[in-house]
């Protein structure tokens, strides 16, 4: 089975995120990028898949900056066979340009799985998955939490409003990957060794005119104080008292 | 998760690094905040090495890592070096188990052992199905080692053993020990399997540092291998102060792992803590001993990314690992105390590392050579004089 992975280099989590000076995108100055958490389960689940096949390959695609370039070393050393970079030096939050951008890609050789994760963690779409499912004519099942391959179907399982749906599906298709999919591997030292010498491609990123553009980003107002009622069991009546009239809780 | 660890880079020694070096430093980072952070409060506590993770070291291929063939990784001196850091930013005894296997037991037999000897050892050792110790130190010798009694005599196609050794990091656990004693009044490597009639291990126990790694004595009575057991190519003691130059490379590293881990912990706590109304981050006294931390951690990763360098051109002499391996002990010791003393009587307790770090660098800044004893060779090397004997 040939799979595509599509990754994306996003600011790390626990990053205290600043506003840059145009007031449209954040300062990166000092901010560490990492894999997008759920795209590691993506690669992973790719990886697991090959290995139970025991034969195909799995390419890592991201359309991103030059420096993204690490983490596709970093996929390449998990395991993954192949890399692709598509270039650009936007940010690329718009989910309906890069999925064009990828499709374009992709579009070139035939594939019969594409993994992605439910979202990145940058943007938070949550949108591209089944974009490039449209766009490829393939299949989609988003945001899994377990699958199994057995005589070419799979069967994924996903958590919808309070169920659990089951789905099989058919390649080609495109599958969002969610927490709890499975447990990602770690880069091995050897791994790490061979990476270097895996085909890896870089290429302009064939990306449309965006039709949206990001007017303003402003961060959340920041918490009030707290306000202390009182101590002890004398001060329950008032905390009562507020949280009825005040926070409309009880 | 993870951890909120972050290591302190304040000259961009990142930048000296390969792409390579910095994804294996990465990629073992990120394991010991998952896999062995949460778990080494506990096994500190109850002085027990987290057995479960050795095969995922072998998976990762931490085991001999520096070395080729025989399924190791072949990895740049710098690579296995901070591969140390990494490690011993979680916990000296962690460190200690991966130095013991690979640079005191997998080194040796990679270097003078017989290709059978290589085969049956190193792809298991690599893979951590095989545990190995180092058994040089005795009771009675530990800075001079060549007093050793331990005696070998050889009988028909066999050698035995008799002696003891005392001091070594996982002796009870091992599957396999290089053992040094004296055959015709020559020090020379016997490889001894776990189960050989005479031979066993006993834990030392109730110590304050290194809890978390097993310390053991070696016991040898009549101790019969065939001779196939003897290492062939080496005798004398530059064979285990070869073996040592190997391990104090990696402590070289390793200490700034702890260094740094004590520095985060301290650093991040004079932020939050505050007295006097202020964080106490913001009076000059502790950012003073932040400062002296930084600066003294910093220091040592230029000096270990040089004798790394040494190593890879083949220009690293013993005494250049002395002084690294003495410089990074020392200044991890002190940045533990100083850390201790930021954060208050809360840094007497293990819900915070620093005084764990502390307690286990006193036998890191012991074993492998003291510190005096490496200020002496260094002294050597500078007058021409030896004031070690
Ligand atoms: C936790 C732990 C794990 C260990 N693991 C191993 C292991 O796996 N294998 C192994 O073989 N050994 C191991 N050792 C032993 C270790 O290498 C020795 O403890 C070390 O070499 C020091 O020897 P000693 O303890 O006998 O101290 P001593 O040699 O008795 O030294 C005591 C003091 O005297 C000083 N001193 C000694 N000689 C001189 C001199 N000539 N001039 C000036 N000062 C001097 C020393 O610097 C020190 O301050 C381990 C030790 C510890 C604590």
């Amino acid at each position: 089975m040939e799979i595509v992975v599509c990754i994306k280099r996003v600011p790390a989590t626990d990053t205290a995120i600043k506003i840059a000076a145009d007031g449209k995108s954040i300062e990166t100055q000092g901010v560490t990028f990492e894999l997008n958490a759920y795209d590691e389960f993506a690669l992973e689940q790719a990886l697991r898949i090959k290995e139970q096949l025991n034969a195909g390959s799995v390419t890592v695609v991201t359309v991103g900056p030059k420096e993204a370039q690490k983490q596709l070393q970093d996929a390449l050393a998990r395991g993954a066979d192949k890399a692709v970079l598509l270039l650009t030096n936007e940010w690329v939050h718009d989910s309906w340009a890069c999925s064009h951008a990828l499709a374009a890609h992709i579009n070139k050789s035939k594939y019969d799985l594409l993994l992605c994760g439910r979202q990145a963690m940058d943007a938070d779409n949550n949108q591209l998955p089944s974009r490039l499912a449209a766009l490829l004519g393939f299949g989609c099942v988003t945001e899994v939490s377990k699958l199994s391959l057995a005589n070419g179907v799979f069967t994924a399982e996903r958590d919808i409003e309070g169920a659990r749906e089951v789905i099989e599906c058919k390649t080609p298709a495109v599958i969002s990957c969610n927490k709890g999919l499975n447990e990602p591997r770690y880069a091995n030292l050897k791994g790490i060794m061979a990476a270097k010498k895996k085909p890896y491609e870089e290429s302009p990123a064939a990306l449309p005119t965006s039709a949206m553009a990001i007017e303003s980003l402003t961060l959340p107002p920041a918490r009030k104080a707290g306000r202390i009622l009182g101590t002890g069991a004398a001060a329950v009546p008032a905390l009562i008292a507020a949280l009825r009239n005040e926070v409309k809780v009880l | 998760m993870s951890d909120q660890y972050k290591a302190l880079d304040f000259f961009d020694v990142d930048e000296l690094y390969t792409d390579e070096e910095r994804m294996i430093r990465d990629s073992i980072r990120s394991w010991v905040s998952d896999r062995f952070m949460p778990v080494i409060q506990e096994h500190n506590r109850n002085a027990t090495f987290p057995t479960h993770l050795i095969k995922e070291l072998g998976e990762m291929g931490v085991f001999g890592s520096s070395l080729t063939g025989y399924g190791c990784a072949g990895l740049s001196p710098i690579a296995s070096g901070l591969i140390c850091t990494e490690l011993e930013r979680g916990d000296s005894g962690l460190r200690s188990f991966v130095s013991v296997q690979g640079s005191l037991c997998m080194f040796p037999i990679h270097a003078w052992g017989t290709e059978e000897q290589k085969q049956k050892y190193l792809p298991k050792m690599a893979k951590g199905e095989l545990i190995g110790c180092f058994g040089l130190t005795e009771a009675d010798f530990g800075s001079n080692p060549g007093g050793m009694l331990t005696k070998a005599v050889k009988d028909g196609d066999h050698y035995i053993l008799n002696g003891s050794k005392y001091w070594i990091t996982n002796g009870s656990v091992a599957d396999v020990a290089v053992v040094w004693a004296k055959l015709d009044g020559v020090v020379k490597a016997f490889l001894i399997d776990k189960g050989t009639k005479g031979f066993r291990g006993k834990e030392i126990k109730n110590k304050f540092s290194l809890r978390a790694s097993d310390t053991s004595e070696l016991i040898l009575e009549d101790v019969r291998v065939h001779k196939s057991a003897l290492l062939p190519l080496v005798e004398g003691l530059k064979g285990p102060l070869g073996c040592l130059t190997q391990a104090r490379f990696g402590i070289s590293f390793g200490a700034i792992g702890a260094a740094q881990a004590v520095f985060d912990e301290a650093c991040r706590y004079s932020q939050i803590r505050v007295q006097f109304d202020k964080p106490i981050g913001r009076f000059q006294l502790v950012q003073n001993k932040l400062v002296w931390m930084a600066a003294e951690i910093t220091k040592a990763q230029l000096l270990c990314w040089k004798l790394g360098k040494m190593k890879e051109a083949g220009k690293m002499q013993h005494f250049h690992v002395s002084m690294a391996k003495r410089n990074s002990c020392w200044m991890a010791l002190e940045s533990c105390r100083l850390a201790r003393d930021i954060l208050g009587a809360n840094g007497i307790t293990d819900e915070y590392q620093t005084m764990r770090h502390m307690c286990n660098l006193e036998s890191v800044i012991t074993y492998e050579g003291t510190h005096d004893i490496h200020g002496l060779i260094i002294g050597r090397q500078l007058t021409g004089l030896d004031a070690i004997m």
